[in-house]
């Protein structure tokens, strides 16, 4: 067969399938997560034979393909390509689609639709995808004729890429897949409505420096944005030059190592105790690549009010959202850093870090002590998560799921190297972590992938086991298991009297649900048993799942209940 | 923040000509639960770029964040909101009424003199009037046609040009120069 991509391409006609699957070549994919079906069936006939050039992997629902898809671009940095035929192939992207677009992953979604003559016609598996996916698409277009395919799709992947990262959607009628054409290729660089890159101002930026300079008590906040710039290193050379202490949000955990001297730790509803109450204590707040998501900021109202804060976001749309700034640089953070750090002193603020610190030992005294190192009852989350970190020295990629599990491993797991924490954090997606951890085994190899799941997100998307076995992913599965959906029933506890409606789970044996899927797994419920089960299952050559059972009504602490100011977290 | 009064604004939105984009555009009011109080789509002086105008009675403060998410949309070339003395702006009212009330009523054909209303059609049982002016100076003709009884009426979407010195040409000039495209960090 004909090798898709040639040294030199020529003008030739070939099928709107062919110039797809070229397309994507161009745009350098490797690895496809997908589902076939009628509409998109001339596409994946034309896959057909050219595995050694573009490797599809066969999901077990679309939801699966479209979080894979996640998943890999959040590890490797790539846009994540998924395909899906029309009708409910496309709806089940939705979930995925809207996670990618609150958490600035770049996708490009292509899906199948019926033939052009029949649009809007109620045809079989007809639905308006580009309606629907509308409000939850960075953009979105409906191909009718195969000339349009090299358009769409280089316009896709560089609106998917540049400025704040997105989903696209491009839906291809049938006809237009069959149809033949004359296939020629370029990039596209530059759309004069879309401006991605606003160019740095200078004198917001001397402003800025002046602030940061005059401050006392100074506290960052790093988002996912710094880790989507590449900008880790600038945003090192920054805060070591100033001394400023730097907490994260939840999308940018592993931005800053957590044992860096100026890292003060997760901040937002479920984070640690300094940067929170210190939020509304601190003078001047940097907040570089993040959105002030309202579980980060608790009350807006009462929210860092005495402070001036300073936001470099490249999204112009997310500044003065939440929070009125006092000078706000909207650029990419890589640029920003690069002509900020320059323009500071050099300083330490050791007393005020040494303030961070003092609350560090509060909380823990009143809620690390007993969650880490519990000398009786049954296993908690965070003692398994610090074993977990422990054993793999802070160096795996994280994937976790939504809840309890989620906010206990992105308290406790200790990141060490950038890039490694992937978790659905504007969007909430339960049943994201299984097929998101598969994903970002394949944008990754080289790295340990630990997938962390509660046992009720864990079977909102179970049957991506099957697409684990069938590619042998390698990735380590932890499932935390207190058949409850805990997060849930801890609201339910705090704030609605303890009526636990609708909370507590019936499981399955997840043991020998994995063996059906030819799965290595475990199930731990004693400590003496937690640490040779955890080698045991980081160790095994292959895929692994390990089932630690925990104990049924923990909550997770420190929390900012809803509507709170950050400064009336609680600790019990 | 503070709470300041909702306000009738006019938002001008610059666009590529493209299908689907004022699905795109009222998405962005729908979610928020902002009502559109009229909507006007045409072409400009400059081939190919369409303008949305747009009336929204809201706060400022609101309006800037929809503005700014307007200004997201990959096809949008700019979007500008405008407090009344910042733009000239006008709205065609049509008028059907009874043709007997001009032979009844010697009223009628007085009020048509004096109003400036043109009259644009007639036929046995009607009258069809226009009057193109302010929202304020069609609703007065609505009232003082009221109580003679008005068959049907309808308005048009407010048409807006800003007394800003900009001209769209320039602007898209300007956009189409403009060297954001890409980072200007080579490294990544």
């Amino acid at each position: 067969m004909e090798a898709l991509l040639e040294v030199k391409e020529e003008k030739k006609t070939i099928t709107g399938s062919e110039a797809l699957l070229k397309s994507l070549l161009q745009e350098k994919v490797e690895t496809i997560f997908g589902y076939p079906g009628g509409a998109i069936m001339p596409i994946y006939d034309a896959l057909y034979g050219h595995e050694d050039e573009l490797v599809h992997v066969l999901s077990r629902h679309e939801q699966g393909a479209v979080h894979a898809a996640q998943g890999y671009a959040r590890a490797s940095g790539k846009v994540g390509v998924c395909f899906a035929t029309s009708g409910p192939g496309a709806t089940n992207l939705i979930t995925g689609i809207a996670d990618a677009q609150i958490d600035s992953t770049p996708l490009v979604c292509i899906t199948g639709q019926v033939a052009s003559h029949l649009l809007g016609s109620d045809a079989f598996q007809e639905i308006d995808i580009i309606g629907i996916s509308m409000p939850v698409t960075k953009w979105n277009f409906q191909v009718t004729s195969a000339e349009e395919i090299p358009y769409a799709i280089s316009r896709a992947f560089y609106i998917a890429t540049s400025g704040r990262p997105g989903p696209v959607l491009i839906d291809i009628t049938k006809d237009a897949q069959q149809q033949l054409m004359d296939f020629e290729y370029t990039r596209c660089e530059k759309i004069r409505s879309y401006q991605p890159y606003p160019k740095v101002d200078v004198e917001k930026v001397m402003e800025a420096a002046d602030l940061i300079n005059e401050a006392k008590k100074p506290l960052v906040i790093v988002g996912q944005g710094v880790m989507l710039s590449g900008a880790e290193g600038e945003f090192q050379d920054f805060i070591q030059k100033a001394g400023l202490p730097v907490a994260s949000t939840l999308l940018g955990l592993s931005a800053v190592s957590t044992k860096h001297p100026l890292y003060v730790g997760y901040t937002g509803m479920h984070g640690n105790y300094g940067p929170n109450i210190k939020t509304n204590e601190c003078d001047v707040l940097i907040a570089v690549g993040m959105r002030f998501d309202d579980r980060v900021t608790g009350d807006v109202n009462t929210y860092a009010k005495q402070a001036k804060v300073i936001h470099i976001e490249l999204d112009p749309a997310e500044i003065d959202k939440n929070v009125q700034t006092e000078v706000a640089i909207n650029a990419d953070a890589k640029e920003a850093l690069r002509f900020l750090t320059p323009l500071l002193l050099a300083n330490t603020h050791k007393d005020w870090i040494q303030e961070f610190r003092d609350c560090d030992a509060l909380e823990h005294e009143k809620i690390k002590s007993d969650a880490l190192f519990p000398a009786k009852g049954e296993l908690k989350m965070p003692e398994v998560i610090h074993r977990i970190s422990e054993a793999t020295k802070g160096q795996s990629i994280v994937v976790t799921d939504v809840g309890q599990h989620q906010m206990v491993a992105s308290r406790y797991y200790q990141f060490d190297e950038i890039r490694s924490n992937i978790s659905s954090g504007g969007l909430g997606t339960m049943g994201f972590c299984l097929p998101a951890a598969l994903g970002a085994k394949m944008g990754s190899p080289q790295r340990q992938v630990i997938a962390i799941i509660g046992d009720g997100g864990f079977q909102m998307t179970v049957q991506e086991l099957g697409t684990i076995m069938q590619y042998n992913i390698d990735v380590k599965i932890l499932i935390l298991n207190n058949n409850f959906l805990g997060m849930v029933r801890q609201w339910q506890e705090l704030f609605f009297d303890r009526r636990y409606s609708f909370t507590e789970m019936a499981n399955p044996d997840f043991v020998a649900l994995a063996a059906s899927y030819n799965i290595a797994a475990k199930k731990v419920s004693e400590r003496a048993e937690l640490n040779d089960a955890i080698q045991t299952w980081l160790s095994a050559e292959g895929p692994s799942l390990l089932e630690v059972v925990v104990e049924k009504e923990e909550n997770v602490f420190p929390m900012v209940p809803t509507g709170s100011s950050v400064s009336d977290i609680r600790l019990e | 923040m503070t709470m300041e009064a909702a306000k009738e604004y006019t938002l001008s939105v610059l666009t590529e000509d493209k299908p689907g984009l004022l699905n795109r555009l009222t998405i962005i009011f729908s979610r928020r639960k902002i009502n559109i109080g009229s909507l006007n789509v045409s072409s400009t002086e400059v081939k190919g770029v369409s303008r949305y105008t747009l009336v929204a009675t809201e706060t400022k403060e609101q309006l800037d964040k929809v503005v700014r998410q307007i200004r997201k949309l990959v096809d949008v070339l700019g979007a500008f909101v405008y407090e009344e003395d910042e733009i000239t702006y006008r709205e065609i009212a049509l008028y059907k009424i009874s043709a007997e009330l001009l032979e009844k009523n010697g009223e009628i054909e007085e009020l048509i003199r004096n109003s400036g209303v043109k009259v644009v059609e007639t036929d046995k049982n009607h009258l069809f009037l226009e009057k193109t002016g302010t929202k304020e100076e069609t609703h007065k003709l609505y009232l003082e046609l009221e109580p003679y009884g008005i068959l049907e009426f309808v308005r048009s979407g407010r048409v807006a040009i800003s007394k800003s010195t900009r001209k769209t040409e320039a602007f898209i000039k300007e956009l189409e120069n403009s060297r954001s495209n890409k980072r200007s960090i080579k490294d990544f």
